[in-house]
């Protein structure tokens, strides 16, 4: 049965959206660029590009210091951006949302500012072999300096968290569960509704890597009730080292800084000093302005596409591909349930390794990734030393899937043994 | 662009058909090594006669950069001095380097790996074959090394 069947098509014009890409209208070696790498990281519109040269060109200034006109615009643009994301995540009050460069940033700052502070030997931490290397070992750097053990929920062979034993590795020990919403190397979307009220129900917090997830699926903190929600800039059509960490106000509150230095004190001396309230505390040194402003812009261009009609032509796209690469004979490493995945289409095709696979297809102007994509426990899960990974965004189209897979009958021409 | 191809033709010539590929648990020389980035994996085995590379062998698995370039090692290097392979790996890694245009007669086959410059990313795979043989020689100035110590 087609995994195509009875979807209704999407409400996106996809030709139009293009248009906003200036990247997209460029060839390599002579032949149009078909972009499959948005997991690693997105494109960005013309809106985003000129909101940071905006930024640049008229109000560069450093926040929340000047006493000058420059200086109060650069913070307005600074602070409003913050409110923008606040909304696009659901949270209810903006200085919930701490400003990070991405969501390895932003775990790495839970794992110090909570982990650090709260656990003790005999405590667990719970990941899963899903997560990205951005998740796993910030973990064990803090079970490592807090004597906590850390523990794993394993996978199914169909690319799926197993949560057979849960009741086993979720206990009264657990204190905190930190785990994907979308798997970069699987394109699986976890179970997260279970999964925060299970780790509640035994009295442990919640922190959802949102890398994938917020870039192409509807989230809302206030419903999901997560404690801490990490999110990438860059990979939501936003500028590089954008990006933040949501977190309940009272879990903040109780958190210590992450780094220290300037903008984040109140008082110095020389034996102490005292922070800022939420979120300046974890906010210190010169932050990323321009970059958190041309987010805004990537975030408003999202909801105006309406994130509903993202996941839903992203649903309707990557069954389409999984259709065509299965039926080309490719070995999917992943669900081929579209209701329960994204557009990360981990593969190996025919044998031919992952990278001369990319080599070929670059020559055939198609970039995709090819490696263990920050995910080795992914890999040596499933038997694999690398995938092959195409994936989509909302300016993808089923042109393109149809040139990575006529690209793969060439890589097949070639390395057919 | 033709010139491409036939490199292409070398390189996959000695990926689907690898020369001197094979265990050899005598040889008093050898080393493995893999690639954690991209899962390659080489073993070289080599028997050295009065300071001469009498023969070599060498076993993995990875991609056609990693395992063609080992092919093409083995043929280049069997029949040399120890000073004269170490020697021609200095040289490969020059010319993967974009530094050395090597001498053809000389590099033989290895020349076609001179297109895996334009790669960056896969230098490291073209090259991982010498860095295996390299640490197999330095075995061979001590005591030698079997493969059980090494590996």
């Amino acid at each position: 049965m087609s995994v195509t069947e009875e979807r209704a098509p999407s409400a996106l014009d996809v030709a139009r959206i293009r248009e906003d890409f200036p990247i997209l209208a460029r060839a390599v070696d002579g032949r149009p660029m078909v972009y499959l790498d948005s997991a690693a990281t997105s494109q960005k519109p013309r809106r985003v590009i000129e909101a940071e040269r905006d930024f640049y060109e008229r109000h560069n200034a450093n926040v929340h210091r000047g006493i000058y006109t420059l200086s109060e615009e650069a913070t307005d643009l600074y602070e409003r951006a913050r409110a923008t994301l606040a909304s696009f995540v659901g949270a209810p009050e903006p200085e919930t949302v701490v400003y990070t460069r991405g969501t390895t940033e932003s775990i790495n700052l839970v794992a110090h500012g909570w982990g650090r502070r709260f656990l003790r030997e005999g405590d667990e931490i719970l990941i899963t072999d899903m997560e990205h290397h951005s998740n796993i070992v910030p973990w064990q750097l803090c079970a490592r300096a807090t004597g906590a053990t850390l523990r794993y929920i394993g996978l199914t062979d169909d690319g799926l968290l197993d949560l057979s034993d849960l009741g086993s590795l979720l206990t009264e020990r657990t204190k905190i569960l930190s785990v994907t919403g979308m798997s970069n190397a699987l394109g699986t979307i976890t179970p997260l509704r279970q999964l925060v009220d299970a780790a509640h129900a035994v009295g442990a917090v919640v922190c959802v890597d949102g890398a994938q997830l917020v870039p192409h699926h509807p989230v809302n903190v206030a419903v999901l009730d997560a404690e801490f929600l990490a999110f990438s800039g860059h990979k939501m059509l936003g500028p590089t080292a954008s990006g933040g960490l949501y977190g309940k106000r009272e879990v903040l509150e109780q958190m210590d800084p992450f780094l220290g230095g300037g903008e984040m004190i109140l008082e110095v001396h020389r034996d102490r000093a005292t922070w800022k309230d939420i979120p300046y505390k974890f906010e210190a040194g010169t932050m990323n302005i321009a970059q958190e402003v041309g987010l805004a812009a990537a975030v408003d261009y999202l909801q105006a596409l309406g994130m509903e009609n993202v996941r839903a032509y992203e649903e309707e796209l990557t069954a389409y591909a999984l259709d065509l690469l299965i039926e080309a004979g490719a070995r999917i490493i992943g669900p081929k349930d579209v209701s329960v995945r994204g557009g990360e289409i981990s593969f190996w095709y025919k044998e031919i390794h992952p990278h001369d696979l990319a080599t070929i297809l670059n020559e055939e102007g198609v970039a995709i990734r090819a490696g263990h994509h920050c995910a080795q426990l992914v890999m040596r899960r499933y038997g694999v030393p690398a995938t092959a990974r195409a994936s989509l965004y909302v300016y993808n189209t089923k042109e393109e899937v149809d040139r990575l897979v006529e690209a793969l009958a060439k890589a097949e021409d070639l390395f057919a043994f | 662009m033709a010139l491409d191809d036939i490199y292409k033709e070398v390189i996959l010539d000695h990926y689907k058909s690898p020369r001197n590929k094979r265990e050899m648990p005598e040889a008093e020389l050898t080393c493995s090594k893999n690639n954690p980035l991209c899962g390659d994996e080489i073993s070289v085995f080599v028997h050295q006669e009065d300071g001469k590379i009498a023969a070599v062998v060498i076993t993995g698995s990875g991609c056609s950069i990693s395992q063609s370039s080992a092919s093409m090692m083995t043929e280049a290097v069997e029949g040399r001095a120890l000073d004269e392979a170490n020697a021609m790996a200095a040289e490969f890694r020059g010319m993967m380097a974009g530094e050395i245009e090597p001498d053809e007669n000389e590099f033989g086959d290895l020349i076609a790996l001179k297109g895996v410059v334009k790669y960056p990313i896969r230098i490291k795979c073209a090259v991982l074959a010498w860095d295996v043989l390299q640490e197999a020689l330095e075995g061979a100035d001590g005591e030698a090394t079997g493969a059980a110590a090494r590996g």
